[in-house]
């Protein structure tokens, strides 16, 4: 999810040449690749840290079961006990908890857990938050009028009360690792639908008054075809930051659902934020403190490392914190030079120039070498 | 000649972005002296308002500019702060484009002119709203005294044109820049706006670079002209010379592009026509259109009472400046805007509360050419798609046979089938104009309705455009109603020419009786308004149309 592909050129991006070759080095089609080439200094490497961030807690979270040493909540090795309180050694290198589970492998499962929860939630958020803005812009009326109520009402509300309501509403408070994963994404979809509900129908907002969804309306499409064949794919530039932002915020609830007690039962499933409050209750006026410091941590790589990207990714995609590269021949300027040339007859010395100019084949020129192509 | 005023030798400008730098401006040299006009003429982004603006400061700090650009003795390049505010305004002065942007429309506007005045002279409060007056007064704005008080959004576009030059000539600045000062006014408007600069520099002896991409303009007001073309100047000379002789090939190529009012048709627009037949194809009977004012104000009236017919295979251009309704009943004509009363057939079917699905399927024999290319296509669409668009919300045809038509329609537009993988702003505008006449005739309709088709278009590419257009209908003879305020593009394609003014038409007939032999006074003045692409006939009229100011303003 971290990982978005760039949707071709924002309309006010000026640049004309695409580079769109057939063959290449097998990395150029790795998702996200040409993402990542449009971005300079500060911006790459906050987008590569925040990657290589996300990267490793993908990695803990698919192959938990190989990382750990012991399951999330074992308490003993071949019938002994682990002990509780241990401090970091040779057999459990971050130390055991107050509960006796061993801490390294309930952080790595952890990553499970929280990647679980945000994949789910922000989906669902995007799906319904996405349809409700693009149906309410484009029709507005009295829909329009209801579905902004209600929607700023929620914003109103304390959105982690709002949570544990849901929260407890849907699992009584604390359950099963699947009830527990769905109730916790579901209280914070309930949070965010209104944040891409509004982005979305403000985007609409100005979309649907653009010549080009006139010209579909001309056409005779169908508003169903209109709102999301023509208006959706424009007002998705905001999309992916907000995802990435909403994910940060989304670990964080979760942590904190752990945290208040209205998470995933320790036995189900490992949580950070749940293993933090047990931390804080228990060890750390104690001077035990591996058993915080390393799911706070953990939380803090994670939310930082969608952060960055989020960050990153907001300046690639927003034109307007952009300056324009590239060529220097726009479309407009290649298709004249080709008609005056012909006017001319064969007189190209006029147009010689000192920088040699651009093979101009993607800008809209019709004299496509036909033996460049490999 | 005199002694150079202003010299600009070698001026680079160039962009620092993310990837390469990129030169807007390379290495161009000209001079304008006490008195002079030099137009600097060129497409839209060949680097014309850039290097004048180089000159004053005024690029953001990305830019980096070389070379030198001298007043008198004063180097300009690499002058900051203090230095180059004592220039601005009180030596160089610049006039823009867009009136209503370039004045602040939280202060009155003697408050604006004050504010130029005090930045440049010691004087108080009451002295400087005096010389206002006196300046309001010299760019020919009536009872200055009263309309010093006036906020901008109190003024019409030429008055705010007007205000925005007082505020250039305040502390009698030796160089006026005009970049495009009359692009977003009216022809008649424009042709006050250009008597007003004319007559100031014979007054003040000021100098004037005047940027534009108007060969009338250029006609009109320019001693010398310099063509710009991808950052380069590439030529340069006497506005006569240029004119008769240009040398560039860029240059002969624009200047035979330029439509010219009252001169007989190129041979590439005068391919046989169909015969006009008597099939109404579009009936409009004393329409109104209405739009809700608002709290408090009154409805805004777009159209009053127009009536009009349009006959299969004919060519209808409705004409006027903004805010004539000519826009609000092309949308009218397709469905897109619901007529307040009066009566609207389309191809026989009254569109009166018409039902959707009915509309839906009467659009499959209804096209409609937008204004700017760039907007009305979906940027997130490959022209492929753009273009069967309308085939594929009918249900028509199979994606292969859709594609098939796709690549005919592309050759009809002479374009390249390779174009349907492209993605619009990866063409250049005229080619995307193209395309979206390609998707306005892919069901093949038999009423076109063309708002403004040309109007965002530099007039290089706009000549390909009108000419594949004509051409394709002769070939198809839809009945085309086309909309735009141009009246020398009226006079290369239409068959009947309806003048309308304020909501109201003027006047109606073919396009030799309203061209040639015009019955309105309105029609006469706008004939009048627009400047002719040739210095020699424009000084003619301009003399004309200046006694006749004359001695209006005598008697």
């Amino acid at each position: 999810m971290a990982v978005v592909t760039p949707p071709p050129a924002p309309a006010a991006a000026p640049v004309t040449r695409v580079a769109r070759r057939p063959g290449g080095k097998w990395y150029t089609k790795v998702p996200g690749y040409g993402l990542i080439r449009t971005t300079h200094g500060l911006q790459r490497t906050m987008l590569l840290v925040g990657l290589g961030l996300i990267l490793l807690f993908l990695v803990a979270a698919l192959f938990a079961d190989f990382i750990a040493p012991y399951d999330f909540n074992q308490t003993r090795y071949l019938g002994v006990p682990f002990g509780t309180q241990q401090p970091p050694s040779a057999d459990h290198w971050l130390g055991t908890t107050v509960g006796g589970f061993d801490v390294f492998s309930r952080v790595v499962y952890g990553a499970r857990t929280a990647l679980a929860v945000v994949v789910m939630a922000v989906a669902a958020s995007i799906v319904i938050g996405v349809a409700l803005g693009v149906v309410s812009g484009y029709l507005g009326g009295w829909l329009d009028r209801v579905l902004v109520l209600v929607t700023d009402a929620l914003y109103a509300f304390p959105s982690l009360l709002m949570a544990i309501i849901v929260s407890i509403v849907v699992s009584s408070g604390s359950s099963s690792a699947l009830g527990g994963m769905v109730s916790a994404s579901l209280a914070i979809t309930v949070i965010f639908i209104p944040q891409y509900f509004r982005v979305v129908r403000n985007a609409t907002l100005s979309a649907k008054t653009e010549p080009f969804v006139d010209a579909a309306r001309v056409a005779g499409s169908k508003p169903g075809r209109i709102m999301f064949r023509h208006v959706l794919p424009n007002v998705s530039q905001t999309i992916p930051v907000l995802t990435t932002l909403n994910a940060s915020e989304s670990i964080l609830t979760l942590a904190a659902l752990g945290f208040l007690g209205f998470g995933i039962e320790p036995s189900s499933a490992a949580e950070w934020g749940y293993d933090l409050n047990k931390a804080t209750t228990s060890d750390v006026a104690n001077g035990i403190w591996w058993t915080g410091v390393f799911p706070g941590l953990a939380i803090v790589l994670i939310v930082a490392g969608v952060t960055l990207i989020g960050e990153s990714l907001n300046d690639v995609l927003n034109p307007l914190l952009r300056t324009r590269g590239g060529s220097t021949t726009t479309a407009d300027e290649a298709e004249l030079v080709e008609v005056v040339m012909a006017e001319a007859g064969d007189h190209r010395a006029p147009f010689e120039r000192d920088d040699a100019v651009p093979p101009v084949t993607a800008a809209g020129d019709s004299r496509a070498a036909p033996g460049e192509a490999p | 000649m005199t002694r150079p005023l202003l010299r600009a030798r070698d001026l680079t400008v160039s962009f620092q972005t993310d990837g390469a730098p990129v030169r807007a401006v390379k290495r161009v040299s000209f001079e304008v002296a006490k008195g002079e006009v030099l137009a600097i003429v060129g497409e839209s982004g060949s680097g014309k308002t850039v290097s004048s603006r180089a000159m004053i400061g005024l690029l953001p700090r990305t830019a980096r500019i070389e070379g030198s650009a001298q007043i008198d003795e004063t180097e300009l390049i690499g002058l900051r702060g203090e230095a180059m505010r004592a220039v601005r305004g009180d030596r160089i002065a610049m006039v823009f484009q867009e009136p209503s942007t370039a004045l602040d429309p939280v202060r009155t506007v003697g408050w604006q002119i004050r504010e130029a005045l005090q930045a440049h002279r010691r004087m108080t409060r009451r002295q400087a709203m005096a010389r206002a007056i006196e300046l309001l007064e010299l760019v020919g704005i009536p009872e200055p005294a009263q309309r010093i008080r006036s906020y901008p959004h109190q003024m019409s576009g030429g008055q705010k044109q007007r205000v925005m030059i007082a505020m250039a000539i305040a502390c009698d600045p030796e160089v006026i820049i005009a970049d495009e000062p009359t692009t977003a006014l009216d022809v008649t408007v424009q042709a006050q706006i250009l008597d007003l600069l004319h007559d100031l520099r014979e007054r003040l002896g000021t100098a004037i670079i005047l940027i534009t991409h108007n060969m009338g303009i250029v006609a009109d007001l320019a001693d010398r002209v310099a063509v710009m073309f991808r950052g380069e100047l590439v030529e340069q000379g006497k506005a006569e010379d240029v004119f008769e002789r240009p040398s560039h090939p860029y240059t002969q190529h624009l200047l035979s592009s330029v439509p010219y009012l009252g001169r007989e048709r190129p041979a590439a627009m005068n391919t046989a026509a169909p015969k006009v037949e008597n099939e109404v194809v579009l009936a409009v009977k004393d329409l109104k259109v209405y739009f809700p004012g608002r709290i408090g104000s009154p409805a805004v009236q777009a159209i009053d009472g127009v009536s009009l017919e349009l006959r299969r295979h004919e060519i209808l251009a409705l004409v006027g400046e903004s805010g004539s309704g000519k826009t609000t009943l092309g949308r009218c004509a397709v469905g897109l805007l619901p007529p307040s009363s009066g009566q609207l057939t389309v191809l026989g079917q009254s569109l009166d509360r018409i039902k959707p699905d009915v509309l839906r399927a009467l659009r499959k024999r209804l096209g409609f050419v937008f204004q700017d290319p760039a907007a009305s296509l979906n940027p997130r669409m490959a022209v492929g798609a753009c273009i069967a668009e309308p085939m594929t919300v009918h249900g028509e045809g199979t994606s292969q046979s859709r594609r098939e038509r796709v690549r005919e329609l592309l050759e009809a537009v002479e374009l390249p089938a390779e174009f349907a993988s492209r993605y619009p702003h990866e063409l250049s505008g005229g080619q995307r104009q193209r395309v979206s006449l390609a998707r306005s005739l892919a069901m093949g309709p038999e009423l076109l309705v063309a708002d403004e088709p040309t109007s965002a278009l530099d007039v290089s590419v706009q000549a390909k455009v009108l000419e594949v257009f004509v051409r394709l209908q002769h070939q198809m003879g839809f009945a085309c109603l086309f909309i735009t305020h141009d009246l020398a593009v009226v006079d290369l394609l239409a068959d009947r020419i309806a003048v309308m003014k304020s909501g109201q038409l003027v006047e109606l007939g073919t396009r030799q009786e309203v061209l040639r032999h015009p019955k309105e006074q309105y029609t006469r003045d706008l004939i009048a308004a627009v400047p002719l692409p040739d210095p020699a006939a424009q000084r003619l009229r301009q003399r004309q149309r200046r006694g006749a100011g004359l001695e209006v303003a005598t008697s």
